[in-house]
């Protein structure tokens, strides 16, 4: 029996997850959330679910691996002294299960053996397509006697198009060479109804906030399009715009090695290239 | 107050990963050592409130020995003291990692009342060592956080969600706290810094690892995934291929 665990049961995370639970084991499939009308707990929607597993005794227990599901899992696995593994792609079963998981945010995979009763496996964002039919989740309640609980949740400020979300994306990184050079990156980004997003090496410099950051470490994008100039396309950068449809790279240097996973390559400087791209684009508007 | 951070030295990756013959390993031959962003965030974040409200911090590694380089690189930007935790070089698998931090943390003479980590290793990612560690020496913890303060006996954290908004936990201390980058902007260590930094010792011991050799999460092989297999369409040179790149803006119907 394989125990799924729902930390939110409308999302495209959950949906991928179920359709890999459903690989793994079809016929037997448990679909469980917790009821969160005290808040989120780590530890206490943890003790539920390890509660759940002593009563059922599943097989393997799932989650979507999203924050919240590597965190709850991770307490799950600590409480019960079990071998967990985050972010996998794929599991072949057997004793031990062998599992595919993701390392350096995509851009390494790991086989490895997980030694444990219940598994304890979150499943990687887009392994695998989401399922289409649903599934009933059940509700229980969370154990009372949980250590943390969040206390009270700040809204976010909006501000213009957010990077997470944005269909286009035009990003600086070192090659831009300063703060003031973004003017040109935001210009276009404006152009096109897009966000500035930057590299790593950008928001250590100083020249952008963290928020812009598009990375491992920063936010993850799925724009239509991205727009990567003076990015040189360390694996640091690229787990993080690996769900962009569509890479054009504007970079001088023509070993670069983000032109290995561009659509589109212009090799130039940005300085000369991002504006005149500007220009033309108000060209052809008649502007 | 006394912070502890644990980092974990990881290869600085460039923009393609060649593995080792045996495929257990990056190889590492014309590559420098790091650790993970959300690491050197959480040195500074310790570096910081120790400045703001006194004590001491420490630095921690499990790892071989030439992690001693990562600790002193976080001892040139301000950490007081480095602990390492040594091994052979082979990655140990998050129990056995979390049991000899704990048990190392456990034999200090003077506790600790904030216990700093990162919220995922940049090369491994397995989200859990710091979690293990608290539950082994029974504290609160969270995770992901991007801010904290610190006041009476208690520690105040943000953790950042999906679309923006925060989630504040206000934890009793002693506390683990994992951190995100983000939270706060490092600092480059100065010269004298450096300096300071090669005099400071480092207490090394050497752990038994925990558990049998083929347990846990045992990793088998490391396997470069499938290449994006795209052959990129060069739209020009310099500024002249301005037109070209407007064409294909048009054919994704962006303008």
């Amino acid at each position: 029996m394989v125990l799924l665990f729902a930390e939110r049961s409308d999302d495209e995370l959950f949906r991928q997850a179920l359709a890999f639970a459903r690989g793994l084991d079809g016929d037997q499939l448990h679909a469980v959330g917790i009821d969160d009308a005290d808040g989120y707990s780590p530890d206490g929607w943890a003790s539920a679910l390890a509660q759940l597993i002593r009563e059922r005794a599943p097989g393997a227990v799932l989650s979507p691996g999203s924050e919240r599901g590597n965190e709850v899992l991770a307490h799950v696995a600590a409480q019960l002294d079990l071998p967990f593994a985050a972010n996998c792609v794929s599991v072949a079963p057997g004793d031990p299960l062998t599992v595919t998981r993701v390392r350096w945010g995509g851009s390494l995979l790991e086989e490895a053996r997980l030694h444990g009763s219940p598994a304890l496996v979150t499943v990687a964002p887009h392994a695998v397509a989401a399922d289409t039919t649903g599934v009933e989740v059940e509700l229980v309640g969370p154990a009372p006697e949980a250590q943390t609980r969040m206390s009270e949740r700040l809204e976010a400020v909006s501000a213009g198009v957010s990077l997470a979300d944005a269909d286009v994306v035009v990003s600086g990184g070192r090659g831009v060479g300063s703060a003031e050079g973004f003017v040109i990156i935001e210009e276009l980004a404006d152009l096109l109804g897009g966000a500035v997003g930057c590299s790593r090496a950008v928001t250590s410099a100083g020249w952008r906030p963290h928020t812009d950051q598009v990375g491992q470490t920063g936010t993850k994008i799925s724009p239509s399009l991205y727009i990567a100039c003076g990015i040189s396309g360390a694996t640091q950068h690229m787990a993080g715009c690996k769900g962009a449809k569509k890479l054009l790279a504007i970079n001088p240097d023509r070993e670069a090695s983000i032109f290995a996973n561009a659509d589109y390559v212009v090799i130039g400087d940005l300085h000369e290239v991002v504006p005149a791209i500007s220009a033309e684009i108000r060209r052809t508007r008649g502007g | 107050m006394n912070i502890l951070v644990c980092v974990k030295r990881v290869p600085l990756t460039g923009g393609k990963i060649v593995l080792t013959e045996d495929e257990r390993a990056i190889s590492t031959r014309h590559l420098g050592f790091t650790i993970s962003p959300h690491e050197e965030c959480g040195c500074e974040e310790a570096v910081r409130l120790i400045e703001q409200h006194g004590g001491s911090s420490t630095v921690l590694t499990l790892g071989p020995p030439e992690a001693e380089e990562q600790l002193r690189d976080m001892m040139a930007i301000g950490i007081d003291r480095a602990v390492h935790l040594l091994t052979d070089g082979e990655e140990w698998d998050p129990q056995a990692t979390a049991s000899a931090i704990a048990a190392s943390i456990g034999a200090e003479p003077e506790p600790y009342e904030l216990l700093l980590f990162g919220n995922e290793s940049a090369d491994a990612g397995n989200y859990q060592v710091a979690i293990r560690v608290a539950y082994k020496l029974g504290l609160p913890c969270v995770t992901g956080i991007k801010a904290i303060s610190v006041q009476d006996g208690h520690v105040r954290c943000e953790q950042e969600m999906p679309g923006g908004s925060r989630d504040v936990y206000e934890l009793p201390m002693p506390a683990v706290v994992t951190v995100k980058e983000g939270i706060n902007l490092p600092r480059y260590p100065s010269v004298p810094g450096r300096l300071r930094a090669k005099r400071k010792p480092v207490e090394s011991s050497t752990p038994a690892r925990a558990g049998e050799p083929k347990s846990g999460l045992e990793m088998v092989r490391l396997t470069l995934p499938p290449g994006s297999g795209k052959q990129a369409e060069v739209l020009g040179d310099g500024a002249g291929a301005a037109p070209a790149v407007v064409g294909v803006l048009h054919e994704l119907g962006l303008v």
